[in-house]
């Protein structure tokens, strides 16, 4: 298992670390530039600002849904996440129908004769950053919640503990170990932000490393500057995982026995919060979900013939990243939650701050030589799909992964659960729910993915948002809507079978 | 009862963090154990290097003569119960005992009747199909038991997994204990702070305490010796 | 994913195991589109060609030419179609090019031959706009600086449209450039990284005007029966973007390249571009109903060599600009 678990976490880091090789071998070197600076400087403060605000606001939602049982509660948590799952331009798209300049907020702001407020700039990032990010903050917050044992909270009720009782001895320490993890991974996705920092920065004040990246490699063709800047945006990534590990503590609560107990949910003047709370998180992140409907909807009945199999290419590239993602996954966070393997944590959190352009063309120059890269599109699209879900998958898992370990790990081996028989009666049982999640979240990753393909990509081979992205080329926008609306509904629909087959496994 | 020495503690040292514990001793085949001693003083780690969480410093752990440090726990010759978490929530008490046969759980129509009788020699016959969550104190407690008598080790190890329970309830638990290490032809290793439990149904004990595991001797015999370490832990109120 | 390649593999095979002749054309994603010229384009050649005519998609004309640079010589392409004026001095340098040997194309309203590079369609760059939102558009750059008219362009750094506008600026102002870019930073809305996000962002809503081509509207005239767009008439002249093919030197299919690039000329190939690529075609053909016939009075076009070389600086100006 040990030796699995290092072959496989290996592995997964020769997949970040090659392309970036093959690039700074075939620039001879690396390079960066004094205007960097400026781009490093933005970059991180826009991917900080967004980390803590996204982990900040989801801490109220997650508690609230936490602790309040009421009609639709289910379906809420599972809608809300849909934001994280959307392609990157229909996510703006959808942002700026309610914020934009023609958007329905500041048509109400100008029907009151109040001034009207520009969402492009640092704020507009950070806007869109939050809206993508809030709900997979929310849910990992959400699983530290879930993963506090109802005796815990028995017990704290037995000794007449308030909410703020509570909040210090049950909740802060909970915080404490999930919260770093969570901020690092929204800060880690945001220092590859691209598009987002671009099109609601307003222009080049936004200016991210990725797009230097894109300059480097597409207008000047220096891959010296291009290895140079990917080098530097996965070390930052790399030290975001790093300075999470050693904040992070393991809070211990210990095991429970299942008891279906719902957790105390103070009344008064809280009740009120977190009713208000999750009125307004449910309006920020579900009001671009029904602009996106609205746009996409009429095209829906234009959709051409050349979507459905590119469907059908794009669902089966998805179910098999899903089920790579969380198989690896899975290995590596059993191996860090056994206290083997440290560097694992490194190998699973670096595919976030990969750039994906040097991850494609570093694939390409490997593969090239070879064969033609087109023949490879499907299988690297696949490889790709896998390697950019993973961290997800990974700090998803790990934190019951270690319950699990510190719960069950003893009995398991005295009583010889071992391989097979483990994860079958015990690790597949008792992880359902995240797995299903992780699985659920990288089938609907993997969907809306374009990134690497580009360069791979043959004639006969598009997938579903490729097809969006040639519609749109041929200003058929309404087309081009209707099928990202499609690609939304379908990414949607893999992530709540996965979802919910998890949940249901686990119940 | 007593037979030739089967686990031999040679020269073992253990260590966890800034805590060490040392032992040299044998114990014969069939002997019932009790580990007493101050809470903190390693009982339950002593337990952990035998059952094979915790890697001995130096020394070997030997059963019949062979080191045990290359088995993994649950190829070890014995079952052991822990404090709590011995059965696992999800599964339902027939799989928890099941486990106890084939971990991988896919039982022969044989070894599932052998499953019913253990329920029925606990007391827990028609409680199979329940989970942990719906059983009592006592009759998680014999679930356990239950699986220890499937698992027919020939040691036990206990690790206080009554110490939950009522005194009535824990005397029953102790006496069943007594039977199914009897049963079974087993030796037993077990951990306990009660003097009364100890004189109950063990023939020799260990006085852990100071970084040392003492050489066995019989209960009467340590507590009339009442060594400085013992007299510390026990207090002046009692005898 | 074994079932995938398998899959994949079993779909070349029909290529590979005839023994007709490949041609392979790297080109952009959109030209090899069902919506773009590609499939039309595929059938006439092969229906005289006696081969097979193999289009390759790299992403768009900027991802063609990096493309290009990173297989350099071992590249499996035949011809490379795609390339826009702004990029044609950074491909010329790869020395990676082999002359065409056609004449030069006949319709471009200013002179182009270049013997390693032949047009195939062209363009003029301009701010579209919506006729029933903006009464009267801006004449000028000058006039759009001075009016609050709010734009949305594309990022020279990552799209040719957003370096034909710098070019275009460039040209148009010289030295005065940066002035000008000053002046614009408060009616550009925001900058997007390629062509078809500037113009949602523009059908959405966001901006009055967006950098496309002059002959925009006339898709949406001719596809969409919607006569609500036009595009503004700038007094500086408008930059032209002018598409080009070129034979790659590597390539073991010389005549069947060179009856390629013959038949880009060709009524087959031309009268595909209108409504397609919605282009101008380069040969002289009939252009179709309702297509744009209204023509800037100036047309602006830097030398390949002149862009290439004042790119870097251009850029520079206008991050500066912009950034303020």
């Amino acid at each position: 298992m040990a030796g699995g678990a290092g072959t496989i976490g290996g592995l997964a880091l020769l997949l970040v670390a090659a392309p970036l090789g093959a690039v700074a071998w075939r620039a001879g070197g690396l390079a960066l530039s004094p205007a960097d600076l400026a781009a490093l400087r933005f970059t991180l403060l826009q991917a900080a600002l967004s980390a803590l605000v996204s982990v900040g606001l989801a801490v109220p939602v997650a508690r609230a849904l936490a602790r309040r049982r009421f009609p639709g509660r289910a379906l809420l948590i599972t809608v809300m996440g849909a934001p994280f799952l959307l392609p990157v331009i229909v996510a703006i798209l959808g942002l700026l129908a309610i914020f934009g300049r023609g958007g329905v907020l500041n048509t109400a702001l100008a029907a009151a004769g109040l001034p009207v407020l520009s969402v492009y700039g640092l704020q507009g990032v950070v806007l869109a950053h939050v809206f993508l990010n809030l709900p997979l903050a929310t849910r990992m917050i959400l699983q530290g919640w879930q993963a506090i044992p109802a005796e815990r909270f028995r017990l704290a009720a037995s000794l007449g503990f308030t909410p703020a009782d509570s909040f210090r001895h049950l909740e802060r320490p909970m915080l404490i170990q999930i919260l770093p993890g969570a901020a690092a991974t929204v800060f880690a996705i945001c220092l590859t932000s691209f598009a987002v920092a671009l099109v609601l920065g307003g222009g080049p004040r936004a200016t991210t490393l990725e797009l230097a990246i894109y300059q480097a490699v597409r207008f000047e063709f220096d891959l010296r500057h291009a290895a140079g800047l990917a080098l530097v945006q996965t070390a930052l990534g790399g030290l975001a995982t790093l300075a999470a590990w050693a904040l992070a503590r393991r809070a211990g609560f210990g095991a429970g026995l299942d008891r279906a107990l719902p957790l105390a949910a103070p009344g008064g003047w809280r009740q009120g919060v977190d009713g208000a709370v999750l009125a307004l998180a449910a309006a920020f992140l579900l009001a671009p979900l029904a602009a996106i409907l609205a746009s996409g909807a009429p095209g829906l009945l234009q959709l051409p013939d050349q979507v459905w199999p590119a469907a059908v290419r794009s669902v089966a590239v998805a179910l098999v990243s899903a089920l790579m993602t969380v198989g690896v996954a899975l290995v590596l966070a059993e191996a860090r939650a056994a206290g083997r393997l440290g560097w694992v944590e490194l190998a699973a959190m670096l595919p976030l701050a990969t750039s994906g352009l040097v991850l494609g063309t570093g694939l390409f120059l490997i593969v090239q030589p070879f064969v033609p890269p087109m023949i490879l599109a499907l299988p690297v699209t696949v490889l790709v799909n896998m390697l950019l879900s993973l961290p997800f998958a990974y700090r998803l898992i790990l934190p019951e992964a270690q319950a699990l370990q510190a719960d069950y790990g003893r009995l398991a081996a005295a009583l010889g659960l071992v391989g097979l028989a483990r994860l079958r009666l015990l690790t597949l049982p008792r992880l359902a729910r995240p797995l299903g999640f992780a699985a659920g979240l990288a089938a609907a990753l993997s969907m809306g993915d374009l990134g690497v393909i580009a360069l791979f990509a043959g004639e006969r081979e598009a997938t579903l948002p490729l097809v969006v992205q040639r519609l749109a080329a041929a200003y058929r926008n309404e087309a081009a809507a209707g099928t990202a609306l499609l690609l939304v509904g379908l990414s949607f629909a893999l992530f709540w079978a996965f979802d919910a087959g998890g949940r249901r496994a686990a119940a | 009862m007593r037979g030739d020495a089967v686990l031999q503690l040679d020269h073992l040292v253990i260590a966890q963090d800034a805590f060490r514990l040392s032992a040299d001793w044998q114990v014969p085949a069939g002997a019932r154990v009790a580990l007493i001693g101050p809470s903190g003083a390693g009982k339950s780690t002593l337990l952990a290097a035998i059952a094979g969480f915790l890697a001995p410093v130096s020394g070997r752990i030997l059963w019949q003569g062979r080191d045990l440090a290359p088995l993994p726990p649950g190829a070890r010759p014995l079952s052991v119960l822990f404090q709590d978490q011995n059965l696992f929530p999800h599964l339902t008490v027939a799989q928890n005992l099941g486990l106890g046969l084939r971990p991988d759980l896919r039982l022969s129509p044989d070894e599932r009747a052998r499953v019913a009788a253990a329920l029925e020699r606990v007391g827990l016959d028609g409680l199979g199909a329940r989970r942990p969550a719906e059983l009592s104190g006592g009759q998680m407690a014999r679930a356990a038991l239950a699986r220890v008598l499937l698992r027919a080790r020939p040691l036990l190890l206990l690790d206080e997994p009554f110490a939950a329970l009522g005194p009535a309830l824990k005397a029953d638990m102790l006496a069943l204990v007594a039977e199914v290490a009897a049963r079974t032809g087993a030796t037993l290793l077990m951990v306990t702070h009660d003097p009364t439990d100890a004189r109950a149904i063990c023939d020799l004990a260990v006085l852990v305490a100071e970084g040392r595991a003492e050489p066995p001797r019989p209960p009467t015999a340590l507590f009339a010796e009442r060594p400085p370490a013992l007299a510390d832990y026990l207090g002046p109120a009692m005898q | 994913m074994r079932l995938s390649l398998a899959a994949c593999l079993t779909c070349l095979a029909p290529a590979a195991m005839a023994d007709t002749p490949v041609l392979t054309v790297l080109t952009y994603d959109s030209f090899t589109s069902e919506w773009g010229p590609g499939p039309a384009v595929e059938k006439a050649f092969e229906a005289s060609c006696g081969c097979d005519l193999v289009f390759v998609p790299a992403g768009d004309g900027a991802a063609l030419l990096a493309r290009l640079q990173l297989e350099g010589a071992a590249s499996d392409a035949d011809v490379v179609l795609g390339l826009d004026t702004g990029l044609t001095a950074a491909a010329a340098a790869t020395g990676l090019f082999a002359p065409h040997g056609q004449p030069a194309a006949t319709t471009l309203p200013v002179p182009y031959d270049d013997p390693l590079f032949l047009p195939y369609d062209w363009g003029w760059f301009a701010f579209v706009y919506d006729k029933t939102k903006v009464p009267t558009p801006p004449a000028s750059f000058a006039d759009l600086a001075a009016g609050s008219l709010k734009v949305v362009i594309q990022d020279p750094r990552s799209s040719t449209p957003g370096l034909g506008l710098l070019l275009w600026v460039k040209e148009a102002y010289g030295e005065g450039a940066a002035e000008i870019w000053q002046a614009l930073a408060d009616n550009v809305v925001t900058v997007t990284p390629g062509w078809s996000e500037a113009y949602g962002l523009f059908l959405a809503g966001e901006a009055d005007m967006v950098l496309s081509y002059s002959t925009s509207p006339a898709y949406h005239r001719i596809a969409e029966a919607d006569d609500t767009k036009d595009w503004a008439q700038f007094s500086e002249g408008h930059y032209l973007q002018v598409e080009v093919s070129g034979l790659l030197a590597g390539s073991d299919q010389p005549d069947l390249a060179k009856a390629f690039l013959a038949f880009t000329q060709s009524p087959d190939f031309q009268s595909v571009i209108p409504q397609t690529n919605w282009m101008y075609p380069a040969a002289d053909i009939a252009l179709p109903e309702g297509f744009e016939t209204a023509r800037p009075e100036k047309s602006l076009l830097m030398p390949a060599d002149r862009a290439g070389a004042i790119r870097d600086l251009a850029v520079t100006e206008w991050q500066a600009a912009l950034a303020r």
